[in-house]
């Protein structure tokens, strides 16, 4: 292909207008250059990360402490593997795609609709891992408190050193302390669900409890998360202001508030793009059942959603990496 | 609609027959290299953890198995690698210059950051 140019007037008429000086349509340029400015967006998050993360280098959570649930096994320790299986269902969807359009170049209407089919569902399965991994991450396993100075401090066991579920320890206090609704007082102000268990109970519960200790944020030499002996934690406790409960855009669990906040914003901007890629997919499905890219002649269209499908999963091949493994 | 396809990987060291051929050998291809970062990721072998150039020798591996998957998904699930030349160069060109430029910036600056964090008067763990 790259042999097209035989003589001078030819390679003077090139950019002339009235051909493919790059050997691609409009449509296809277009769609890449697109993908081009949309990966320029992304790498400007991922490495807005980056810089929260060597900003925090020695209190950044750790993800595989983060993301270790796996469904139907409860309470098991499982990191990595569901997000594993997410990329493997993003690439195999990926795969389908090229599929179709392969069968889009020979013509063949019905594998091409077959193929972009299995694409629609691949990303379906995706969107509805992404919404269970949400879930989890907002609903949070254990709950920790936050100090003053907004440091988390988290709970574990003396024995196991594992983490320890606020609901296990707290002391019971009664209290008439209710969420204040704005129906019941000033209709503009309002506040949050309240933790299941007040500050005082959890500080009760901790003190009564000579088995618990604190877990900070900060890593030592090794990378895993400093625990503090019992005198200490004590004092610590002291400190705290606030009962977390999960994750939210203000406070997390797991530790820095920027952590949740790029999770949130990174996977839910990814979300969105596959989201739409599904949309479009869907759309390009049921115009080749109808067949306008036959009466059309060429199966274009289905190469130019193909790139953009590749793009978001080449995206969350770089999210995985630097939110689960690095 | 004829289309003419580039049908070696690994600079002509592995070869297919069609197309979809390919596309199959580069699923698998790709699927090995997640299937060794998430090993990886699970085993974190203690010889990894050395640091280098700021980084963990491991974290370094997983970024350039990122590259490479990356790589292996534009050229041959996007045709990249059917493209004209100059068609290619000005899609991954600028990402190339403009990338590392902005990472760059950013590391250095949280990095600086950190250590005013870590050494300057303002207490900020309490």
């Amino acid at each position: 292909m790259d042999a097209t140019l035989t003589n001078q007037s030819e390679n003077e008429n090139i950019w002339g207008g009235g051909n493919k000086p790059l050997n691609a349509s409009y449509g296809k340029m277009m769609m890449w250059f697109f993908i081009v400015s949309d990966a320029l967006t992304f790498s400007g998050f991922l490495a807005a990360y980056g810089f929260s993360r060597f900003k925090y280098i020695d209190s950044w959570p750790i993800a595989d402490e983060v993301f270790n649930h796996f469904p139907f096994l409860h309470g098991v320790d499982a990191p990595m593997y569901y997000v594993a299986l997410m990329t493997f269902v993003l690439i195999f969807s990926s795969v389908t795609m090229v599929l179709a359009v392969d069968a889009g170049h020979h013509m063949k209407k019905n594998k091409v609709a077959f193929y972009m089919l299995l694409t629609v569902v691949g990303g379906a399965v995706f969107l509805g891992s992404q919404a269970w991994e949400w879930k989890n991450f907002i609903n949070g396993q254990y709950g920790a408190v936050e100090t003053k100075g907004g440091q988390i401090l988290q709970f574990v066991s003396a024995d196991t050193g594992k983490r320890v579920n606020l609901s296990s320890f707290a002391a019971s206090i009664p209290t008439d302390r209710a969420q204040h609704q704005s129906k019941n007082g000033v209709w503009y102000v309002t506040e949050s669900t309240l933790p299941t268990y007040s500050l005082d109970e959890v500080k009760a519960g901790f003190l009564a409890n000579d088995q618990l200790l604190i877990k900070t944020q900060q890593n030592d030499e090794q990378g895993h998360k400093i625990v503090l002996n019992r005198e200490v934690s004590i004092n610590k406790i002291s400190q705290a202001v606030h009962v977390v409960e999960g994750a939210n855009l203000i406070r997390n669990e797991y530790g820095s508030p920027l952590f949740g906040n790029f999770f949130f914003f990174i996977t839910g901007f990814h979300g969105f793009h596959v989201f739409t890629g599904v949309l479009i997919n869907l759309i390009i499905f049921f115009n080749v059942v109808i067949g306008t890219y036959e009466k059309r002649g060429h199966y274009e269209m289905v190469e130019k959603v193909g790139l953009y499908w590749h793009f978001v999963d080449l995206v969350w091949v770089f999210v995985f990496t630097f939110f689960y493994l690095v | 609609m004829a289309v003419e396809h580039k049908l070696s990987i690994f600079r002509g060291y592995l070869t297919f027959k069609s197309i979809t051929q390919k596309i199959w050998g580069v699923l698998i291809f790709l699927s090995i290299v997640t299937l060794i970062e998430v090993v990886l990721g699970i085993f974190k072998p203690q010889v990894l953890m050395n640091t280098f150039l700021g980084m963990k020798l491991l974290n370094w591996i997983f970024i350039i198995l990122t590259i490479i998957k990356a790589y292996y998904i534009a050229w041959d699930f996007m045709h990249l690698r059917d493209e004209r030349r100059n068609f290619t160069s000005s899609i991954v060109l600028p990402l190339l210059i403009l990338i590392p430029y902005l990472v760059f910036i950013l590391l250095i600056e949280a990095d600086y950051i950190y250590d005013v964090m870590t050494d300057g008067f303002v207490s900020w763990n309490f």
